[in-house]
């Protein structure tokens, strides 16, 4: 892209807005906030998994020179705090008050002058447990003989927390039956991941002793959320409390949960009278706050011996961890997993997943996806790919024969979700255009014939983002609409201001391109405020791919609002009836006499002015909007993965990556790509390296960026990315959210691509993550030889 | 201790522990919070500073350490008000998102470019492959550094890439 | 963040001085050169020195790699990047480069040196089977004066070396030998991890036969890191992929690996073979090309 393209007025490649302060290193994270007399907390946290916690002994902590408070569970209990509730209608400890249920649990907080002051106090605390068995697998979690993690709740006399399910078993099962089809079954676990933003989690909280007001700097992917949400728990009243989530290095939903230290440094504050900072590190990140996926699915799949897909059944086992703290809506205990069913026009699909407790951290966050899409678009794009093995049909030609018909939309799958809009195989005609398929296949042959081991791996994936439609869906019963406001200024500049909020998403760039291309304001001269719920109008926050279909869409009604109170301004200016006045973008003119007509500047300045407004027209250019979605919006991409791997040591290169997104109009293309960017890289690391591993005893084995990470730079190729586009038929800008698509549609064409090179050896799966060594067992397995042939 | 540093061409002094690492000095003692930090393992790269002119993990060098020696931050890039060439190019090319990891890819960035006017995109890849960015996929970041180099005063990188 | 706990710090601005301080100190007294291995273990406080004696100061001089008296010399507080950038080495030693542009990344290269990574002696560290396999001896200094041992006995076991109380590494020796050549191969999860298992290897002909090989294993081996039995296997033959493939299965039987989150026991083993033999392959095309 050229560096110089003209700025646009309304939807366009606008350079950001933010980046000024960024670029010279004056963001505000919550850790660069500080507060006169402000203190510091620090968490000491369980070593054993499952602990029936005997004695705490806090008094050579207290005696610490520099410690001013220490808390346990049992303070807690006496202020009604011991626990919380969770976003999936759960309880979670805040302290510990009689077990630990995780390595990592939070067991003690203290509050001291400094930071290294406070861990070092942790240390002088003694906590004396006694051990009891660990759950630690999944599959054991429902033994008779598992002990029961949470014996806290009353009649929870096993680890189940759920079993739900979608779809038609019976018809599903007559179709798998069926004497003519072929049926693959495969068990595919998605490991568990972390989204492990770079910002860790933490904030500041800063209760007024005179005021009654609490101000919390924090880590928030739904600031208003939260401000419900610790008024119900804390019992203050939700007016005295502000939620203020600054600059955020990251979310990915890593940011949407309440996590105990929130709770202790809000704690902290009112014992101290003083402000407490609270940050966690990079361990206590990746083993103690919200995980995501660890689903353990088996799939059924069956189709013709022509390649007609006829019908879907998985079977899933959910590790939700020690407290099911899963951030869904609520009547969605599998979030949208109903997607499962893909891209495909089946005759039937049924789906049944069972969430068990385990030993481990709770979470189950929609990590970078829509809830559990990621899980879902794996299994059903890995499954595709063993049914075309299967049949010996190239995994093109087998999507292409049953992907959705653009003429089928809007499209009900078996599972009852209403596909808004898409032209699946045009989108995946591009991606193989781009690729250049064919002649891949062709160099894949050479290089087979001289023994190198090349694979392309084709996934084609459906989203359901933008949640969501308030009759269906709430969370915590909060329904799932968002507000927005926006005020022209009489100079004609204007503020508008959102209830979601960026954690580095570009908002206050493409909010602001929105208000443009209603309204003619250059979006420069349209201040984007978020992040601070005293400022903001209440909405559920930013997750899900949810911020352009649900916010997005409010921003463009309230400007439409705004739009047509101008035209009623300028009909007062012009003389003229409202209905002889036409708009073209940034001003309302006379029909037939173009050069009458008022700039929405000059509307501005005449609705704060003198002008005598018609009856029932107040004065000022504002409006508010609350934007209630009627539907789910649905992205769709096609994505082809080339990978080389080196069988004699199971080294995987992932040298070319080609993306074909659809998620409608694009506001901003700039920002759109990078958004496709970053979710390529993240699935790459999902696919290849990230693993929160536990072993026996429940110990994390992936807690620090030596053990779990990403991908660097030196291990991801240049994306190479298309698009189409299929504007959303009930979004008012037609646009479908973007900023997760490329994390769920990514994993599934590595995985594919890494099969498909070993396809000669005889491997029909690999589970992620595809690290060199589980390849290399992967080949010696199949083809049953020590060393494999090279 | 009193630890004294220099910083961006400015003496700085703080009253510190002697084990304060560098970047506590300068973001909790200096306020200079645009290092950040992310890892506890020197893996992520959040809080890269130059030391002399060379980028240096300052989570996992002592603050004493860096007596002496020439630091630069993020503050310290811009002169005069006028962004560095390498932040011009992370604006051009959209190479930060959240921005967490942006000063220290910047820095990386300035120091590569001081000893590599032209550098390929592989040497790029490599100079920040000490560096987490979990925004950008890393592409536009590759990008913005060659937005740098090309725009660099008295570059000739520019030139030969339009040739 | 995790921070260390408190600890006196001293600065010594000679080696004679870093002895000194050593020996007042006592055991409760640490070194710290770039610190990249000491200061993430004492954030984890499994270090908890009461004394940190910076020798950045003696970067100067312990900082030089020369040629000198038939070896190659590196001072202990050569910098991972000066290791890899010096042109001296690259020639000689060409297995230098290709283990000390994988250790690691580049921010880090920056500060950690070659004296702390063989003193650390972390079993899946680079640096030491580098040596070894270079079969490099080097230079320990105490109040007593220097002692030259070879990496068989300067290196002990994980974390474990033959530095003394009051004693510290100032320099790595490096034979210079004819028609010699040498390879380093690393299998890794990602770039700039820990190896999953690491092979290097150097050779040095005599006319069509090997006259010498140096063959020693990273990351699977947590008894020493030199493979003798292997070494022994190719004395006396020609440099063929047969006497290769022979002497790295040797080594593989000889090493020891252990299954973590890397790998199982069996694929380090492996690789243990595979890395031997392409390191092998590796530096014997080298030594016919120098």
């Amino acid at each position: 892209m050229a560096a110089t393209e003209q700025r646009p007025i309304g939807f366009g490649r606008l350079k950001r807005k933010e980046d000024p302060r960024f670029l010279r290193g004056e963001g505000t994270y919550v850790d660069d906030v500080k507060l006169p007399g402000m203190l510091h907390g620090a968490i000491l946290r369980s070593p054993l998994a499952h602990a029936r916690i005997v004695s705490i002994d806090t008094s050579a902590a207290q005696q610490h020179p520099k410690v001013r408070v220490v808390v346990t569970g049992r303070d807690l209990e006496g202020l009604g705090l011991a626990w919380m509730p969770t976003l999936s209608a759960d309880t979670q400890a805040v302290l510990a008050t009689d077990k630990v249920r995780f390595q990592g649990q939070e067991v003690a907080f203290v509050v001291a002058e400094d930071r290294y002051a406070a861990r070092d106090a942790l240390e002088l605390i003694e906590v004396d447990y006694e051990p009891l068995p660990v759950v630690s697998d999944v599959r054991r979690a429902l033994d008779p003989d598992a002990p029961v993690i949470r014996d806290d709740k009353e009649g929870q006399t096993t680890n189940r927390i759920f079993d739900w399910e979608a779809g038609d078993e019976a018809e599903t099962e007559r179709v798998l039956a069926d004497a003519d089809v072929v049926v693959v079954t495969q068990e595919i676990p998605f490991q568990r991941v972390h989204p492990a933003p770079l910002e860790t989690c933490g904030s500041v909280a800063d209760m007024d002793p005179v005021t009654g007001k609490l101000r919390l700097w924090t880590t928030s992917q739904a600031p208003h959320a939260h401000r419900t949400l610790y008024a119900m728990v804390a019992g203050i009243p939700e007016h005295r409390i502000q939620v203020i989530a600054p600059d955020i290095g990251g979310g990915f939903g890593n940011k949407v949960p309440i996590y105990p230290g929130y709770v202790c440094s809000i704690v902290g504050s009112i014992l101290t009278g003083r402000p407490v900072k609270w940050m966690e590190d990079r361990t206590e990140n990746l083993t103690s706050t919200g995980f995501a996926r660890d689903y353990l699915m088996r799939g059924r799949i069956a189709a013709d011996r022509d390649g007609r897909i006829r019908g879907l059944r998985v079977d899933v086992l959910a590790d939700h961890g020690a407290f099911n703290a899963t951030a869904q809506p609520s009547k969605y205990p599998a979030g949208f997993f109903h997607i499962f069913t893909g891209s495909y026009d089946l005759e039937a699909a049924y789906c049944s997943v069972r969430g068990v407790y385990t030993n481990k951290a709770p979470g189950g966050v929609a990590y970078r996806c829509s809830f559990r899409v990621t899980e879902a678009a794996y299994l059903v794009e890995r499954m595709v790919d063993l049914l075309a093995a299967e049949l010996e049909m190239d995994p093109v030609e087998l999507r292409m024969r049953n992907l959705i018909r653009s003429d089928q939309f809007p499209y009900t799958t078996k599972t009852g979700w209403e596909y808004d809009s898409g032209d699946y195989h045009a989108t995946m005609r591009e991606a193989l255009r781009i690729a250049g398929y064919d002649e891949l296949r062709r160099e894949q042959a050479e290089r087979r014939a001289r023994g190198e081991h090349m694979g392309i791996g084709v996934s084609f994936f459906t989203e359901t983002v933008g949640a969501g439609p308030k009759a269906k869906m709430d969370i915590a019963g909060l329904g799932m609409a968002d507000g927005a406001e926006l005020r022209v200024h009489p100079t004609g500049t204007a503020v508008v201001r959102l209830s979601v909020q960026t954690q580095g998403q570009g908002h206050e760039t493409t909010f602001a391109q929105i208000v443009a291309e209603e309204l003619g304001i250059p979006p420069e001269d349209v201040e984007v405020v978020h992040g601070d719920t005293d400022q903001t109008p209440f909405g559920l926050g930013t997750y899900g791919s949810r911020s352009t279909p649900v916010s997005g869409a409010a921003v463009a009604m309230v400007s439409r609002k705004v739009r047509d109170k101008a035209r009623l301004i300028a009909s007062a200016a012009l003389e003229v009836a409202p209905e002889d006045l036409a708009w073209e973008r940034g001003r309302w003119f006379v029909k037939g006499d173009p050069e009458q007509g008022r700039t929405i500047q000059e509307l501005a300045l005449a609705a704060h002015g003198t002008l005598t407004l018609p009856d029932g027209v107040e004065g000022h250019l504002d409006a508010e909007a609350v934007y209630d979605p009627p539907n789910l919006t649905y992205p769709c991409g096609a994505y082809i993965a080339v990978v080389d791997v080196d069988p004699a040591t199971g080294e995987v290169r992932l040298r070319r990556f080609v993306a074909v997104d659809d998620c409608g109009v694009r506001i901003n293309p700039m920002i759109v790509e990078g958004q496709i960017h970053g979710g390529l890289a993240e699935g790459a690391g999902i696919a290849l390296m990230q693993h929160i591993a536990f072993d026996e005893q429940g110990n994390c084995l992936g807690g620090s960026f030596m053990y779990y990470g990403g991908r660097w730079s030196l291990e991801v190729p240049d994306w190479e990315l298309g698009e189409t586009v299929t504007p959303s038929p009930h979004h008012p800008i037609g646009a479908k959210g973007v900023g997760e698509s490329s994390n769920v549609g990514s994993p599934p064409a590595i995985v594919n691509a890494i099969v498909d090179a070993l396809a000669p050896f005889g491997v029909r799966h690999v589970d992620m993550p595809a690290t060199p060594g589980r390849v290399w067992e992967a080949i010696r397995s199949a083809s049953g030889t020590a060393a494999p042939p090279r | 201790m009193q630890i004294t540093l220099s910083i961006n061409g400015e003496t700085r002094s703080a009253e510190a522990e002697p084990r304060t690492l560098l970047v506590h000095v300068l973001r909790d003692h200096l306020d200079l919070t645009g290092t950040h930090w992310g890892c506890d393992t020197s893996n992520c790269g959040a809080c890269v500073v130059l030391v002399d002119g060379e980028p240096v993990k300052s989570c996992t060098m002592l603050a004493a350490m860096a007596e002496g020696h020439e630091i630069t931050t993020v503050e310290g890039l811009a002169r005069d008000g006028e962004l560095d060439p390498v932040q011009q190019g992370f604006f051009e090319e959209h190479g930060l998102q959240c921005g967490f990891c942006t000063p220290g890819m910047m820095l990386t960035a300035r120091a590569l470019l001081n000893e590599n006017p032209n550098p390929s995109d592989e040497e790029i890849r490599v100079a920040i492959s000490g560096q987490i960015c979990r925004c950008t996929g890393y592409a536009n970041i590759v990008r913005a550094v060659r937005w740098a180099a090309e725009h660099e005063a008295g570059a000739t990188a520019g030139e030969e890439a339009i040739a | 963040m995790q921070v260390p706990a408190p600890f006196e710090y001293v600065r010594a601005s000679s080696v004679g001085e870093a002895i000194d301080l050593l020996e007042r100190l006592g055991p409760e007294a640490r070194l710290v050169a770039g610190g990249h291995s000491l200061l993430p273990m004492m954030k984890l406080r499994l270090a908890t020195p009461e004394h940190l004696i910076d020798i950045n100061p003696l970067a100067g001089e312990l900082g030089d790699v020369r040629e000198e008296g038939g070896e190659v010399r590196i001072g202990a507080m050569t910098r991972h990047r000066d290791v890899l950038e010096s042109e001296l080495l690259v020639r000689r030693f060409p297995i230098m480069r290709d283990a000390e542009r994988r250790i690691a990344d580049p921010p880090v290269r920056n500060r950690g040196t070659i004296g702390g990574a063989l003193c650390q002696a972390d079993p899946s560290e680079d640096l030491s089977a580098v040596c070894a396999a270079l079969k490099a001896s080097v230079v320990i200094r105490g109040r007593g004066g220097d002692r030259v041992l070879d990496m068989v006995a300067f290196h002990r076991g994980p974390y474990e070396t033959a530095v003394g109380d009051a004693e510290m590494l100032v320099e790595v020796r490096v034979p210079v030998r004819p028609h010699g050549g040498s390879a380093y191969e690393k299998v890794e999860r990602r770039a700039g991890d820990w190896a999953i298992a690491a092979a290097g290897a150097a050779l040095w002909l005599d006319g069509a036969t090997v006259a010498d090989a140096g063959i020693a294993l990273s990351a699977v081996n947590p008894r020493g890191v030199r493979c003798e039995r292997a070494e022994q296997a190719l004395v006396g033959r020609p440099p063929s992929e047969e006497a290769f493939a022979e002497a790295a299965a040797l080594a593989a039987e000889d090493c020891d690996p252990i299954a973590d989150q890397r790998g199982s026991a069996e694929y380090k083993r492996h690789l243990a073979r595979e890395l031997t033999h392409r390191a092998l392959r590796r530096a014997a095309e080298r030594t016919l090309a120098s």
